[in-house]
Parts: C-alpha cells; structure tokens; sequence
C-alpha cells in the first residue's frame, strides 16, 4: 500500500480497477438537480389538487393508512377510550367445528397428513376433516382419557401421528431400544417439533450418560437438543454434554460468555478469573488473560479516581470532569482515559499509559494515535510535541511519527489544534502536492508560499497572492519572492 | 392491492390468495369479535400478505402488541395472540392470561403460531398452567411470503447463522415445504439442480416428502422448469461487498425491512406555497419500495451511476405531460387531460421522492471515506495484497469506526486469501479485541465457525482460480448500459448469480474444478411429471427457473439475475427464493453474539 502518488495514478488509470467514482458529475448528477426542479415547478400546478391524489393514502410515517402495523397502533391508542361494558356469561365454544365449504385451496391443508387409510387427502377433502385441524379439544382432555389413545401406535405412526398434531403418549417407549426406535424415526421424518419432543422425552428417562453416549453418534438428533438446552438456557446440562462430547473450548466458551449478564464489577472480575483455567485455544485464553487484569485494573482505577473527583483536589478532574465510569470499558478507551487522567505517572502505577501499553502489549500505532488524541483534546501542545521529537546518536532532534503526517494533522484539527501547531505537522508531510492542499485547507500560507518557491511555480504564487489578506505579511513575503530575480521560475 | 405480484411470469398473486384466504379461515374460526395481540416481528411478514381491512372484515376490532403484564381492555369476545414459536414470548402470553383470569373475564383465547405449531411452546405453556385456557392453537403456514412479482422471501432472519453456526436444520425443514406448498400451487418441478450441505439436505427432504404423497398426484401443469438450490455459504464474498444498485444502495445506508424503508425526513417536507417553512418533521419518512410502483421498478436494479439520468429523463417526460394542458383547447381535449392526472400526479411523487432518496444516497457515495473503503473491497476483490496487514482497515479501527464495517472488510480479506495468513489473523484479532473489547472473542469464534474469518490452513488459495474461471472480476464493467451482471458491483460479478448462469449455458460440466473447490456437493435430481404434463414448448418460449438462496440474499444478487431475465438471448427467466434478504450488515449482525448490547 506504499505507492508513490505516480504509481497510483498508474494504477487507477491502467483500469483494471475501476473506482466507483463520479467523474462525469456535471452531467450525471446536476441531471438530478433538473429533476428536482421539474418536480418543483409541477409541484404549484397540481398543489390544489393533492387531497384528491388517488395515490394510496399514507400517514406520515409512511404506513399506508390501513396496514397492519399502522392499525396496531391506531386500534392501540383508541382503545383506552373504549369503556368495559359489564362482562357477559362465558359462552362455550368447546364445539368451534365450524368448516364452512370451500372453494379454491388453503395452505394449511395442503400437508396436514394422510388418513389412516395412507391415502393423502388432497386439499378438497381435508377441509371438511375438521378433526384435523383442531387441535385443541383434544389437548382439553383429561389426563385419564389419555388412555385411549395409548393403542398400539409403531413407533413410526407415532412420529406420523405426532407430525399431524394429534395426541400421543410416549410412555409406553419404555426400553433403550424402542426409544431409540423412536428417536431415530422422528429424525427421519426431518421434523424439528418432532425430534425435540421425543428428545424431552429421552431425556426425562434416560440417564445422562446414557442419552449422551446414544446422541454421539445421532449427530442431527445431538444438534437439536443442543438447541433445545441453549433455547431453555439449561447452562449447566449443555456444559455437561459438551465435556461429555470432548468440546473442550465449546465449554470455555460458553462459561466464558456468562459474564455479560453480571454487573457487579466485583464479582464479573472474580467470575473472569475462574475463567483463566478453562480449556480455551492458546490465543484466545492469552486474550481472556489480558480481559481480566483490564477489569482488575479498571477496579482500582475507577475507585482511586471516583475518590480524587470527589476530593476536589486534583485539578485534571476538576477542569475536565469524567463523563462516565471506565469500567468494561474496551483496552484502548481505557488507554485514552490514562493518557488523559494520568499521562505523567511512573511505570510503576497501574494506572500510566506506559505501563499499560507493556502489559497489554499495544502496537505502537495504536498507542501513538490514542496518546495523540488525548493530548491534543487537552490541548497539551508540549506533550504532543514531545511525542514525536527523538534525538538521533548525534543529538540532533527531529520529528519521527508511525503514522502518516497526514493522519496526525488530522486528528489535531479534530482536536481543535491552532494554527501555529498544525503548521508544524503539515510542513513534515512529504508529498509536495498534498502538503499543498492540506496548507491551503487549515490556511498555514507560510508552507504554501515556501511550497511554491521550492518548485518554483511563479504562477501559483501569483494566484495565491489573491487570496491572502491585503497587507499582510504574507503578501509581503510573496512580493518579495516575485521581485526576486535569483529564483530561477519554471514558468 | 397487490397486483404487482401478477405482472411476472410466474403469477405469485395466486400464493398470495391461497395465504389470505387460509388466515380468513382461521379468524373465522373464532366466531365473534376479536382482538389480535401480535408478536410485533410479524406485523411486518403479514402486510405482505393482508391489510388491515381484511382482518376488520372479519371482526377483528382491536390489536395490539404483545407485552409483559395485562392486556388491555377491549370488549371483544376472543383475543388471538399471533405469535412466532418462541418460549420467550411464551412466558409474555402466560403472564397475558394469568392477569385475564383474575379479573373473571369472559374472553377466549386462541394462538396462531406462524409459521409453525412448536411442542416446545405449548410444553412451556403447560408448565406455566395456561396450556389449558387456549380454545385454539393452531398454526398459520407463512413458509414462502410473496415479496415481489418475481421474489420470495421467508422473511427467517436466523437461517444462517441457524444452519451454519448452530447446526440447526429447522430452517431447512421451513424450506422444504415451503417448496412442496409452491410445487402444489405451482405443479412438480421436473429439474432439480444444488450446490452446497443445506441445497442437498433440502432436496432429499423434498424427494422423501413427495414419495409419502404418492397417493397423489399433482395434475397442475408445470409452471417452474428448473429448481435451482443454493447455500450462502458456496458464495459467502458476495454479501461482504458493497452492493451498488440502486435499491442496494438504499439498503446498505437505511436498511429495507419487509419492504419499508425509513429515510430522515429533511428532504421530504413538502412545503405549500404561501406557507412560512413549518417545523421540520423529527419522525423518519418511511416508504414501502416495491414493483407496483412504475418509476421505482425501472430504476431499482440500475448501477447507482446510471440513476441520474434515468431521473432526469423521466423529468422531461413529465414535464412534458403536464405542458400538454396549454395544447388542450376543447372540452373534450381539457377532459382527456383530466382525466390522466391522477396518473400524472403520481408519477409526479414518485419522480419527487425518487430524486429526493438519489439525493441522500449521494451524500454517502460521493464521500471520501465511502470511495476508500470500496477502494479496498475492489483490491481484496482483485486479489491485491490479501496476505498482509490492510492499512486502510489498521486505520479504520484506529478511527474506532463501527465494528461491523471493520468485520465486513476482515472477513472480506480472509474469504479472497482463503483464510489469512496466522500472523495478520492473530493481528487483526488483537486490534479488535483491544479497540472493542474483549467480549468480541465470541464473535469472532462464530464468523470463525462460520467460515468467513478464518486462519489459513495448509491447502493452497484457490479464489484466484474461481475469480478467473467464473470471470468474476470485469475490468470493463458498464455501468450505463449494462452487457453483463459485473455491472451490480461495478466490476465484480457475483459468484452466485455466474454459478446461476453457467448452469443456464453451457451447463455445469463446463466447471467441475471450481465446483468442487467450493464447499459442499453439487447434484441434480429429477421429478418424474405425471404423463400428459410434460410441457409442449413454444418456438423461443423462455424456461423458468427458481433460484432459491438457502441462508440469504443480496438485493444486488437479485438485480443480476433480473438483468439475465431481461437479456435477450438468455432463454431463461429466473424468480428468486430465500430465506431472508439480506447485505452485508445485517448478516453480520445475524452472526454477532449479543449484537444490541455491543455495537459501538
């Protein structure tokens, strides 16, 4: 990615990559400042005329009037009005069979499932089979009449029977074998509902160790229960299964997961802890190291520094008052917050920029960008400085910077830097050009004017004579370059 | 209403129909007045399907939104929750119930689970002692919602990250008779091609249901000629891009969500004349985007670049519709101008909002920061420097920019690198953590599990093989007049949609290296038609093919294969299936663990 600007625009216009650009913007999109106006000038002439569009009526948040979500909320908000009229006898509906003949086709009955006969019964005939579809009568039974539908199903009309919603008792599965029988038929038949129901089922008679050696190999049936334990959050089974399987980092991970839901600080850093001995990979268990010594140090530094707000003693905090709790705050907000709060402190101190750079190792870029800004936003002109100066093995001191000058002008003026400070910066940006436009951006005329008379561009310096100020010194300085008649100009 | 869905070529009015007059039954079922208590993800789902005057039509005076604690008073005789399969909100419609029964009401209740009854739920509602105060449960199969003329969503968010990550195959079962419903309506699809885990898993379940309907047969003439069956996870670049239509343009910046979108409203206050500026309105505008709207369908599938002057082509017109009223000189002449207002004033908003939703699109891609990231997407597209630490992304994050673009481009990097190198993976997963916070390992494990971030393991990078032999990327890219599919992203044509087309022409045999360089087994499978229903077809009669996306879509995908349909030579016309639309953010998102709570 460190091309020279040539090699770039080399590259761009070879077109083999082609940019999504808007060159021929003139044409393009002041062609959609004309349709804006068109629809302007349109818009007078048929203004009287807007409330009898036949344009689909739409409120104005944009839910055509009559759509669902717009009436929920409508039928919503006009409900409070609405009195209780005093309640009436409960009317028994246990016999809702009502099925109206039909023409044309349903969706539902399409697959409801066949007779007993096998047949399937296409969509004309189902639709009178009301039994079919209502469910709930059956579900209303009492316990003891659920003996009559304990018959004599096979496993297989049983998963068949169970697809079709209809009742059936599962406790007459009573080996190993036939529960398997069971298990392995509702996988068959690919239906989830299915395969979960027996799989509650097994595991309500089955041991543990059983229903877990018997799933290693049912992998689809294992998924589903998997998906069963996390919808039910049965945390402490789901972890046993995993262990069981072998899923070492499955199980770190999802202990490791739990801390989201504690808030106590306290306890979240003592639950981490317990999380360093968990199985997980090489990396990942160096990252769950480095999060629970942030918590730990974010502990301590939040308790000292509530402390020295409160106090009223520390000037830092009194002209800048802490906006929120660095607690779980991620590593390099913290950076930042040090930088600002405690940029001086020794490398002893849990709470030194330097010191916390070390211990979490933070690529140099980072730490650079991150220090940058808190000093510029404190407007620490010396401190920023001091970033970039290094001394060579001669002494001599110059200004050295991982990142681009460019980005560091950047995140100065987005920190409000003065003109005097950014002028420093711009000037080490390498590229003539663009020191150039940066100059002209943040008005440092000083680099403009020396930019120009490096390249010897007499032209541009007499434009530019246009646009600094009247009897300024920098006019000055450009009359005196013009009458210079040492510069050899190239134009 | 819905009369786009009809103009295609395959009529989706018809399964449109059949939703509507199965959700009549129901609510008929429960005689009286009623209320419906809605879960409120569905509200979205069902205006596709119905208004609200449907549901008032057959009694339904009151709804609202399912919340924890009492309902609401209303004097209706039944309330209906309609609810998707979830305990959650099982818990919520226990609560619901408990707090009715104390206050002796006389209402009843029922539960329409869309789009699937769940043991687990009423399992649950038993537990909770409410099971038994349901007069009716019943389920309303949504499997196949009819987005638009020619597209079908299941609107099922999850789907990928259920399949991919979690191993969790509902979705598919979802899939499978959503599909055999199509074929019922429809007639049996005699072709069925797949590639990918999930496209087999789906096709055998398919075979297997249709041999336990043998006692039927289906005596509809075929309308679709092919199936084809893709998983996202053959194509997993595609999404990670950019999309650069239009109406993916809007959908990367604002987010379309069952086909709404909501814009800041800035733009669209209409000021009257005469009438001092009144106070903007804070409330987002929000629009529904879909075919039935003339100006929309024109330009949804464009390039961005070629929108301008589409819009403003369309201005003159017009304009020029509305100058004819000076030309109008006889009552007759004034009358027949009259009469076409309507038409025109429509036209004439469209053409104001369009130019309006241009202009706010605009501001973004014209911007420094949107051109450097598309800068870098086309490099890693291109396969330039996929092996080392990216800048642009080192500086992205050191900017803190939201971490789903960070995780957009790294993904994007590893997926055109065949996974990245250990020592930039180990890198890139530092600076994350340290900028985001170390919750994110979680995240990072699932894009990891997912096969979209991953470290390189010994085999070779193969994407510089499928980029060249698909033609994947186009140097000459025509944004204006487009003559190939690369045009939806200026340049990179997407993998899916080139699989799509070389199966058309010259068939898949011609790529059997890429195919099997891309995961999963690639099959075709055949449905015998009963005799009598195989298709006579005319001289140049185009075949139909549904594409089905098994884990997404991208609406940029779906522009492509729009732009096949419409070629000339193509032969073939093509209707897209999925399981959920998607772009590269929200399917990340879909990937992220506790995404709410954590995005920046």
């Amino acid at each position: 990615m460190m091309k020279s600007k040539a090699d770039e625009e080399d590259y761009w216009n070879s077109s083999k990559f082609k940019a999504f650009t808007f060159d021929d913007e003139d044409d393009e999109f002041s062609r959609l400042k004309e349709s804006k106006r068109a629809v302007n000038s349109i818009r007078c002439l048929v203004e009287e005329d807007d409330d009898e569009e036949e344009v689909e009526k739409v409120s104005w948040s944009g839910e055509p009037v009559g759509s669902i979500s717009w009436s929920v909320s409508e039928t919503a908000a006009s409900n409070q009005k609405t009195d209780r009229e005093p309640a009436f006898p409960k009317i028994n509906t246990d016999t809702v069979t009502i099925s109206k003949s039909h023409s044309g086709y349903s969706l539902s009955s399409l697959f409801k499932g066949k007779t007993k006969g096998g047949n399937f019964q296409s969509f004309t005939d189902s639709l009178s089979d009301s039994s079919v579809r209502l469910y709930a009568p059956e579900l209303r039974k009492p316990k003891s009449e659920y003996k009559d539908y304990v018959s004599d199903w096979s496993p297989e009309e049983t998963v068949q029977r169970m697809q079709q919603g209809k009742v059936v008792s599962l406790e007459k599965f009573r080996s190993l074998q036939d529960k398997l029988l069971l298990l392995d038929y509702a996988v068959t038949a690919h239906d989830g509902n299915v395969i979960t129901a027996v799989l509650i089922y097994l595991k309500r008679t089955l041991s543990k160790e059983v229903l877990f050696r018997e799933l290693e190999s049912r992998q689809t049936a294992l998924r589903h229960l998997i998906h069963y334990l996390t919808e039910t959050r049965d945390q402490r089974l789901l972890l046993e299964l995993f262990r069981a399987l072998g899923r070492m980092e499955d199980v770190a991970l999802l202990q490791y997961k739990e801390h989201l839901s504690i808030a106590d600080e306290n306890k979240r850093r003592d639950f981490l802890k317990g999380c360093l001995s968990l199985p997980f990979s090489r990396e990942d268990s160096s990252h769950v190291q480095d999060h629970y010594t942030l918590l730990e140090r974010q502990v301590i530094i939040e308790t000292t520094d509530r402390q020295a707000e409160r106090g009223g003693k520390v000037e830092v905090f009194q002209k800048f008052p802490r906006k929120a709790s660095i607690l779980n705050m991620p590593l390099i907000t913290t950076l930042y917050y040090c930088c600002f709060y405690h940029y001086n402190e020794s490398e002893g101190t849990f709470s030194g920029p330097l010191n916390i750079r070390q211990t979490f190792k933070i690529s140099e870029k980072q730490y650079f960008v991150t220090a940058l800004a808190a000093r510029a936003k404190l407007k620490s002109w010396s401190d920023v400085d001091a970033l970039f100066t290094s001394r060579n093995w001669l002494g001599f001191t110059r200004k050295k910077s991982p990142l681009s000058f460019q980005r560091v002008v950047d995140i100065l003026q987005k920190n409000s830097a003065p003109t005097q400070v950014l002028q420093d910066y711009v000037a080490l940006v390498d590229d003539a050009e663009l020191r150039i436009s940066l100059a002209q951006k943040y008005k440092c005329h000083d680099i403009v004017i020396n930019t120009y008379r490096d390249l010897k561009d007499r032209q541009q310096l007499i434009g530019y004579r246009g646009k600094v100020e009247r009897g300024s010194t920098e006019e000055k300085k450009i009359e005196e370059l013009l009458n210079n008649t040492q510069i050899r100009w190239k134009n | 209403m819905a009369a786009h869905l009809s103009y295609g070529r395959v009529n989706l009015n018809i399964l449109r129909e059949a939703a509507r007059k199965d959700l009549r039954e129901f609510l008929d079922k429960c005689a009286g007045s009623k209320a419906i208590v809605w879960d409120e993800y569905l509200t979205g789902p069902f205006g596709l399907i119905a208004q609200y005057s449907l549901l008032k039509e057959h009694e339904v005076e009151k709804m609202f939104t399912l919340k924890s604690g009492g309902l609401p008073a209303a004097d209706v005789k039944n309330i209906i929750f309609f609810v998707r399969p979830r305990l959650e909100l099982m818990d919520i419609i226990a609560e619901n119930v408990f707090s009715e029964d104390k206050m002796h009401s006389p209402r009843d209740f029922h539960i329409l689970f869309v789009p699937r009854r769940s043991m687990l739920c009423e399992q649950r509602l038993k537990e909770q002692g409410v099971l038994a105060s349901f007069i009716n449960i019943d389920e309303y199969i949504l499997d196949l919602i009819p987005y638009d003329g020619d597209l079908l969503s299941m609107e099922y968010e999850s789907a990928f990250r259920e399949c991919y990550l979690e191993n969790d195959q509902t979705s598919l079962y979802h899939t499978a008779k959503g599909l055999m419903t199509l074929q019922a309506l429809y007639g049996t699809i005699p072709q069925i091609y797949g590639k990918g885990d999930c496209a087999r898993h789906v096709a055998n379940m398919m075979l297997r249901m249709k041999r336990e309907f043998a006692g039927s047969q289906n005596q509809i003439l075929p309308v679709f000629d092919t199936l084809l069956l893709l998983d996202r996870n053959v194509d997993l670049l595609t999404p990670l891009a950019t999309q650069l239509t239009y109406e993916g343009l809007i959908d990367e910046i604002y987010g379309i969500t069952n086909g709404y979108v909501k814009l800041p409203p800035e733009k669209f206050a209409q000021k009257k004349q005469g009438e001092a500026s009144k106070d903007l309105p804070t409330e987002s505008k929000k629009m529904q985007l879909n075919s039935a709207e003339e100006l929309y369908a024109e330009i949804r599938d464009k390039n961005f670049n070629a929108v301008g002057s589409a819009l403003s082509k369309k201005a003159k017109i017009i304009s020029a519709a509305f100058e004819e009223r000076h030309n109008a000189k006889t009552v007759g002449e004034i009358k027949q101008f009259v009469s076409q207002l309507p038409h025109m004033q429509a036209a004439r908003s469209s053409l104001a909002n369009h130019t309006s939703i241009a202009e706010l699109v605009k501001d973004i891609t014209t911007s420094e920061a949107f051109f450097d990231n598309l800068t870098v997407e086309q490099e890693f597209m291109t396969g330039v420097e996929t092996d080392k630490v990216n800048t642009y992304i080192e500086d992205c994050i050191a900017q803190k920019d939201p971490l789903i673009k960070i995780l957009r481009l790294v993904c994007m990097q590893s997926v055109c690198n065949n996974g990245l190198k250990q020592k930039v993976f180990d890198y890139y997963k530092r600076e994350i953590l340290q900028t985001y916070g170390y919750e994110h390992i979680l995240t990072l494990n699932n894009l990891e599990k997912a096969s979209l971030l991953k470290p390189q393991t010994g085999s070779r990078n193969n994407y510089p093989t499928i980029r060249k032999t698909l033609k994947l990327w186009m140097e000459d890219a025509n944004e204006q007049n487009p003559n190939d599919i690369s045009y939806v992203y200026s340049g990179y044509a997407p993998l899916s949609v080139r699989l799509t087309q070389v199966l058309a022409r010259p068939g898949w045999r011609s790529i059997e290296e890429v195919l099997k360089m891309l995961p999963g087994p690639h099959f075709e499978e055949r449905q015998q038609l009963p005799a009598g229903l195989h298709k006579k077809r005319q001289q140049g009669e185009n075949r139909t093919t549904l594409v089905f996306f098994l884990g997404g879509v991208s609406y940029a995908e779906i522009a492509a294969l729009r732009f096949l349909s419409q070629m000339e030579d193509s032969g073939m016309e093509y209707i897209i299936a999925t399981t959920k639309l998607l772009n590269g953010t929200t399917w990340i998102k879909s990937l992220m663990d506790r995404p709410e709570s954590q995005i920046p």
